[in-house]
């Protein structure tokens, strides 16, 4: 019993993973970057929409009311938006076809800075995000089980499974979706066919934003809004590389497979060695897959040729 | 103009090679010789298998029949890097130069096999490392002064016309002082002046330092020029080998890949 | 016109390849050398030693050892924290084991083991590269802070979890500890910098250097060339360790006196010399002293201006501070991928023509 409810709270941590990892791949899928930055684009998200909604936030400050969750969720997407839209004209524009390290290293540039701004904007302390989402055990579980598990969580996994298949859908059916994996595999050769770079980008990143706004809440209404969302970065790459970059449905087995792993290896190895597995364990997980199958579960595999 | 040059024996034997890549078979039991100190072709239409014939002679592909005999080693898979010290060197054809560095120092790694002073040399440099860089450096320079590269030896390769960026990396295979020279495609987008010029500089070479060359080429003109004996690929198979008259005049070579030339027509 | 070297030939390929051709550019370097290793130390103090010229020197070694293994030789390393450790805790327990033994040894000995356990972590490299070998560098990251922050050999068992340096003497000076003036701890760090640059520039110009690049630029056919890639990326690992080992071992010894791992050595660490690499310029050497220089610096000047000057909450230039750096690497980033050192290459080439425009 106690193994079972280890393995879903892994399951549901994983899930919360997932959400992050899923903005990931979805950057990733069609411009090729790993976009660093996606851990902050949630936190700013959720302190966004804690603004929009909060009345210790500017906007009440500067407009005297606070907006229903419903239109400020709508708020914060446009916000996420315009992010995008300065994104691509500050930073990816000048960077077409540069090699993905450089890519990448521009990401964590962008992390520092908007966590830097969002601390300016916001302020650093954490805010609890209550927007209507249930709270607490799932009681009937529990009493007939002697189950503990957060209505939340369940919440979260059914909007993971919502955004999952709609983005597979997405990339898979539609001309936006096909253009969007053509820019992923070569910007110039993109280009030379017709393809608008800059709409794709900014249709990608503000898809992303989405993404990151629906983990944004849903970390936020489990422990707040708060500065270590950035560092869910770092969570995801080992995930990504255990599902593989390019897959969506990958982003959500990796988040499922880490979540268990760590709750599993903390719990049951953990004692043994004074414990805080779950900071390193993730990492020699995927560093195993890095030397065993370097394109994850069901990523593409990369060839060379000379 | 006929000039005495000693051909040798056998220097490479390619027996019953056969390479697939999935479902996808590159090369079917291909067999031919190269004889020392000579020039010889390999040609055939796009997709024949000619660059994957150079791979799997250098060790960059493996094939999984059949076997290569160098120098009198036999042997079917070998890595890249022992290939280069057994004294095989090669161009590619999509300039496989490094980028970030100048002429000089992209010439100076051809010689890589041949220096071999430590870690701990090479921090202190004054003394043997130094001495054995400068003794290097020289053969680099006649390297450079035989290809007339000189002007460029301190540019970037990353900014030279395409044509000077083959040469250079001819040069660094030169420097290798190989047995064995694999030239993918030389003249790819030169104009005729720069085929002139990447011929005399084969020719030399094979001239005066008795190098055997094998070279993919498509200009007929060159091939039949220069070549001592040609192979001809098509879809992985071997059509013909011999002299280039022999394979000129061979009717599967002909249809396969040369054409007639209709003024011959009666 | 001061600055041309017309008349200067070079009649041997040795003076050919030296590190400074032009004879302003040994003079400069020569000028520089005797103001640091004479004139500051004449009028250095604390802060001085502390914020910034002994912060800056050992940023530049670690910056150095990054160059090595990320500008040079194209493998990505975000456990640069990570290996400060090692070379940090190797020196550690060196100095607490064997208090008799000599202290620059024991700061190249910890050098040396940290090059050991970069070898080890570098040999994924081998099947992976580019970006996803930054991963597995996180792997190491996270796993050794971890584990020295766990395994109570390492810090003796103190039951703080820190590690404090004790005092040691090098030819009678006190180079460690609170007794130690600037002035010895500063030019102890120097030396360590001054020669290890030297020999950094040296391997770098050398076969060991070209193969590196080699395998940077383009690994295939650095193969197909000859050069043995385990070889190559191994040692690059090996001597881009030791050097951030090096690094590591002074920066708790001489310069913080104590540490914790999780403040110390955190991945923030990591991104820091990161930066100064990018930012200096990947593959210079000298980049990475204008890198370090720079990074060093603007805190102090963001600080010294806004929370001095304009009198904003120290908070507030942290911020500023953040978002300033995250702005100059995507800078960088897009309009000079080599850096400071190049922009510096540039001013010197404009510098040759000057007055004329060209």
């Amino acid at each position: 019993m106690f193994f079972l409810e280890t393995v879903i709270s892994g399951l549901m941590a994983g899930v919360m993973y997932s959400l992050v990892a899923l903005g990931f791949v979805l950057i990733f899928k069609a411009s090729g970057i790993f976009n660093f930055a996606q851990g902050v684009f949630a936190l700013f998200a959720g302190l966004a929409l804690y603004d929009f909604i909060a009345t210790d936030g500017w906007f009440y400050e500067v407009f005297g009311f606070v907006l229903p969750v419903w239109l400020g969720i709508i708020a914060t997407m446009g916000v996420m938006v315009i992010v995008a839209w300065l994104v691509e004209f500050l930073v990816l524009r000048h960077l077409v076809n540069q090699e993905p390290i450089i890519l990448f290293m521009s990401t964590i540039g962008l992390a520092y800075f908007l966590e830097g701004l969002g601390d300016v904007l916001f302020g650093s302390d954490v805010k609890p995000l209550n927007i209507g989402l249930p709270q607490g055990a799932w009681d009937y579980l529990l009493d007939t089980h002697n189950l503990y598990i957060e209505k939340l969580e369940i919440v979260a996994a059914g909007v993971a499974a919502v955004l999952v298949i709609v983005l597979a859908i997405f990339f898979q059916k539609t001309r936006i979706g096909r253009a969007l994996r053509a820019v992923a595999d070569d910007h110039q050769a993109a280009l030379s066919v017709g393809i608008s770079l800059r709409t794709i980008w900014v249709i990608v990143w503000s898809v992303s934003g989405f993404v990151a706004l629906v983990a944004g809440i849903m970390w936020g209404s489990k422990s707040g809004i708060q500065f270590s969302l950035s560092l869910i970065a770092l969570k995801a790459l080992p995930v990504l590389i255990l599902g593989g970059f390019t897959s969506v449905p990958g982003a959500i087995i990796g988040g499922l497979i880490i979540g268990v792993g760590e709750k599993v290896a903390e719990v049951y190895a953990g004692p043994f060695v004074g414990g805080a597995i779950e900071n390193w364990f993730a990492y020699m997980l995927a560093l195993a897959f890095l030397l065993v199958r370097p394109q994850g579960l069901f990523g593409e595999k990369i060839i060379e040729r000379v | 103009m006929a000039y005495e040059r000693k051909i040798g024996d056998t220097i490479l034997a390619v027996d019953q090679i056969s390479l697939s890549f999935g479902g996808v078979k590159a090369l079917s039991n291909i067999s031919f010789s190269v004889n020392e100190h000579e020039v010889f072709a390999i040609i055939g239409p796009n997709g024949a298998g000619k660059s994957s014939m150079l791979n799997c002679i250098n060790g960059f592909y493996h094939p999984q029949e059949g076997t290569i005999t160098f120098k009198g080693k036999t042997r079917r898979q070998v890595r890249p890097s022992e290939a280069a010290r057994e004294g095989i060197a090669r161009t590619f054809q999509n300039i496989a130069l490094f980028k970030g560095m100048t002429t000089l120092d992209n010439i100076m790694t051809g010689r890589n096999t041949k220096m071999n002073k430590g870690i701990f040399w090479q921090a202190l440099r004054f003394g043997p490392a130094e001495k054995e860089e400068m003794e290097h450096r020289a053969v680099v320079e006649r390297v450079i002064d035989f290809l007339e590269i000189e002007a460029i030896r301190k540019t970037a390769v990353g900014t030279l016309p395409y044509g000077l960026q083959k040469r250079v990396e001819l040069g660094r295979a030169l420097a290798a002082e190989p047995d064995l020279l694999l030239l993918d495609e030389p003249m790819a987008g030169m104009n005729l002046e720069e085929k002139q010029d990447m011929c005399r500089f084969i020719l030399d070479v094979n001239d005066e330092f008795g190098t055997t060359i094998v070279l993919i080429e498509h200009d007929m003109g060159v091939v039949m020029d220069i070549s001592d004996r040609v192979v001809v690929l098509d879809y992985g198979k071997k059509l013909a080998d011999g002299t280039p008259d022999e394979v000129r005049n061979n009717q599967d070579v002909i249809d396969a890949y040369l054409g007639v030339s209709h003024d011959e027509e009666e | 016109m001061f600055y041309r070297e017309a008349g200067q030939f070079k009649t041997s390929y040795k003076a050919d390849q030296a590190i400074f051709t032009i004879s302003q550019d040994r003079f400069f370097i020569g000028l520089l050398l005797i103001v640091a290793f004479v004139v500051v130390p004449i009028f250095i103090n604390d802060y001085w030693a502390n914020a910034i010229l002994i912060h800056f020197l050992v940023y530049a070694l670690a910056a150095l050892g990054l160059n090595i293994l990320t500008g040079y030789c194209g493998q990505v390393s975000l456990g640069t924290g990570g290996f400060m450790a090692v070379g940090a805790y190797a020196s550690y327990k060196l100095v607490t084991s064997f208090p008799e033994m000599n202290f620059i040894v024991a700061i190249l000995l910890s050098g040396g083991i940290t090059a050991c356990v970069g070898v080890v972590f570098g040999l994924p490299s081998l099947r992976i590269k580019g970006f996803y070998l930054a991963v597995a560098t996180l792997a190491a990251q996270f796993f050794l802070v971890w584990l020295f922050n766990k395994v109570g050999w390492f810090f003796n068992y103190s039951p703080t979890g820190m590690i404090v340096s004790p005092p040691r003497e090098v030819f009678g000076f006190l180079v460690t500890g609170p007794e130690a003036s600037p002035a010895v701890r500063y030019l102890f760090c120097l030396s360590f910098v001054a020669v290890f640059a030297l020999a950094a520039k040296n391997i770098v110009r050398g076969r060991v250097g070209r193969s590196w690049m080699a395998i940077r630029d383009m690994d295939i056919a650095a193969e197909l060339i000859g050069i043995r890639p385990l070889e190559a990326k191994l040692t690059a690992f090996a001597v881009s360790s030791f050097y951030i080992g090096v690094a590591g071992a002074l920066y708790f010894n001489v310069w913080l006196g104590s540490a914790e791992p999780t403040e110390a050595f955190d991945i923030n660490q990591s991104f820091f010399v990161l930066f100064i690499v990018i930012i200096g310029g990947l593959g210079s050497i000298m980049g990475s002293f204008m890198g370090a220089a720079f990074m060093v610096l603007v805190p102090i000047t963001l600080k010294t201006i806004m929370v001095d000057g304009m009198g904003f909450a120290v908070g507030a230039a942290k911020h500023a501070e953040v978002m300033l750096l995250g702005t100059l690497i995507i800078f960088f980033l897009i309009v000079e991928p080599h850096g400071l050192a190049r922009l510096w290459q540039i001013l010197k080439e404009k510098l040759r023509k000057w007055p004329f425009p060209y």
